[in-house]
């Protein structure tokens, strides 16, 4: 993979000088003319999707909306996002979500790591273990929602009974554990495959070279593999982090966010189909698109995450 | 990949590891198999492998169009917006690996905005406008965002794919007189048929997945998904906890899974991490 790069970016300047003549030539104008057209419908139909119904919920978010009382609605400003932001519920909500992010994301990561080694080192069996690993990746989440649901359910559920018939669901902070333990199952397979991709690109001779120097295998993984792979870590990171901050599915199926296990989603759709409080649901709607913009902003400039994609720019 | 030489002693240290991962990966599916096997009464009894094995479950779900008819949507609708995202992302993919033009960067950037977009701040916007214009609760009101979903996926993963093609063809191509879009359709579009498989595949994938708009854009069985029909299964009776049949339709609709990945697990890990590693 990396060699094709390479051969592109040096294949780039050769035509370069051509194209930066001031006055396009008629080739130019028409290779133009065609990525333009060419991109229309995929923008199109992306920016009536998501831009104009973001907009939308904006406007949305600025009234007095409940669907139960069609005469009232009203615009009140931003008085439903002081609702939301003192409300007790919202904080809960947030609190829930971090922690099942920052628990999800982090046992993930290394149970991510490990599989990406035994995929990798393995001499045998690696068709089998990568299908394996992909099943959890495939199944639809809310199917494997109600495996857990079940096997956590006292009296008939084979984890429940091993664990003296417990009935971890009831309670918030076990609930929470069953939630993050059924998204951590569902997305290390995601994880390590990436991780597996980052682990192929670490030159084997480099590898090699620290062992010859009397390297132990935990000074090169720490050593060599960690810093070569940091792009790839980064980049499944953000992608699992915004992930699992939207996370709804397997709350839904698993406690329909009751025992204060609402994550902020879970509380939008709350507000939003069973309250029908369309004002106060899209200013939780807007309130969670700017948590992920910023998780988005802190990944790429603090940890300095390229953004995906940024590579297609820069050639 | 492994030159780094083993000992026999790690050797069996990475085979116990697989069968641990094996282990782990499975089991949770299995015991779903199992409880959809479970006779009513036997459903009530915690162990892993049935007492008594029975298909009622099964026929129970697959003889009531509250199933049946949300497993037919499911395909339908993921088969379409498999079809468009896939059409529309391949021309725009091969724009940004192939041309030059003004804009590309915002593309790219707007793709990546969409790919991070939590769907929870677009299901009231979707929803009232979908109720306005008719398209609620119709297989085309999840169409539509299906494939705007599906684009910033399908995007990424056909340009990282598209840029593995060799220019010098198209080149060849445009000498031997063809336009730029006889080139595309002609030279390129051949070559590309794997990446565009597997595109296809990862956005199926997750059109099939997808619940939150499922459940919020749709209100009865004309549009509803299989995932979304879960969560409306009921029993026999009223008063029967409906755990056999929802773990039967479960399986139904990890049965297709199960088949994609065993035959087409090299495109998908090439497809997941084709876009990604190269950022």
């Amino acid at each position: 993979m990396t060699t094709n790069t390479q051969t592109v970016t040096t294949g780039a300047p050769a035509e370069a000088p051509a194209r930066r003549r001031p006055q396009l030539s008629e080739g130019a104008r028409a290779e133009r003319r065609l990525g333009w057209l060419l991109c229309a419908p995929a923008v199109i139909v992306m920016l009536a999707v998501c831009a104009y119904p973001v907009i939308y919920a904006v406007w949305l978010s600025l009234q007095r909306y409940n669907l139960e009382l069609p005469n009232a609605v009203k615009f009140v400003g931003l008085a439903n996002y002081g609702a939301v932001l003192s409300s007790p519920y919202w904080w809960q909500a947030l609190w829930v979500t971090v922690l099942i992010t920052i628990f999800s994301v982090s046992i993930t990561l290394v149970l991510g790591m490990i599989l990406a080694l035994v995929m990798y080192r393995t001499l045998f069996g690696r068709g089998t273990v990568r299908t394996a690993a992909l099943v959890p990746y495939g199944i639809v989440t809310v199917a494997a929602a109600y495996g857990w649901l079940y096997a956590w359910t006292p009296g008939q559920g084979y984890l429940s009974s091993i664990f003296n018939d417990s009935a971890p669901l009831t309670s918030q902070y076990k609930a929470i554990a069953v939630i993050i333990l059924a998204e951590i199952w569902k997305t290390t397979p995601f994880m390590g495959l990436l991780l597996l991709a980052g682990l192929s690109l670490v030159p084997e001779d480099l590898q090699k070279a620290a062992k010859v120097d009397g390297a132990t295998g935990w000074q090169r993984f720490w050593r060599i593999t960690v810093p070569l792979m940091k792009p790839a870590i980064l980049v499944a990171l953000l992608f699992r982090t915004l992930d699992s901050f939207r996370i709804f599915d397997s709350i839904f199926i698993l406690t329909q966010g009751n025992n204060g296990t609402e994550s902020v989603s879970i509380l939008g759709w709350d507000n939003l189909f069973n309250a029908l409080n369309l004002g106060i649901g899209s200013a939780i709607a807007i309130l969670i698109f700017i948590c992920v913009v910023i998780i988005a902003a802190v990944f790429i400039k603090g940890f300095g995450t390229a953004a995906p994609g940024t590579d297609i720019e820069r050639r | 990949m492994a030159a780094v030489s083993t000992t026999p002693r790690q050797k069996l240290g990475w085979g116990a590891a697989n069968i641990v991962v094996i282990a782990l990966a499975l089991i949770p599916v299995l015991w779903m198999v199992s409880l959809s096997f479970k006779t009513p009464a036997a459903i009530l009894d915690p162990s892993f492998i049935p007492a008594q094995w029975t298909w009622s479950n099964y026929h129970e779900i697959l003889s009531t169009t509250t199933f049946t008819r949300p497993l037919l949507n499911s395909i339908g609708i993921g088969l379409i917006a498999t079809f468009i995202s896939v059409v529309l992302a391949s021309m725009a993919a091969y724009a940004i690996a192939r041309l030059r033009f003004p804009g590309k960067a915002l593309l790219v950037g707007m793709a990546l905005l969409i790919a991070m977009f939590p769907i929870i701040a677009l299901v009231t916007p979707l929803f009232a406008i979908e109720r306005a214009v008719g398209l609620f609760n119709t297989w085309l009101g999840l169409i539509i965002p299906y494939v705007a979903f599906g684009l910033p996926l399908g995007i990424y993963t056909l340009s990282a794919f598209f840029r593995e093609i060799p220019w010098e063809l198209e080149k060849a191509a445009k000498v031997d007189g063809a336009t730029p879009f006889q080139a595309f359709v002609r030279v390129i579009a051949p070559l590309a048929a794997p990446g565009m498989v597997t595109t296809a595949i990862l956005v199926f994938l997750a059109c099939w997945n997808e619940f939150l708009l499922a459940i919020s854009l749709t209100s009865t069985t004309a549009a509803r998904t299989a995932p979304a029909s879960l969560a409306f299964l009921s029993g026999s009776s009223q008063f029967t906890v409906p755990t056999g049949p929802i773990a039967a339709a479960a399986v139904v609709i990890t049965i297709p899974i199960i088949i994609f990945v065993l035959f087409f697990q090299r495109r998908i890990v090439a497809g997941l991490t084709s876009g990604a590693v190269k950022g």
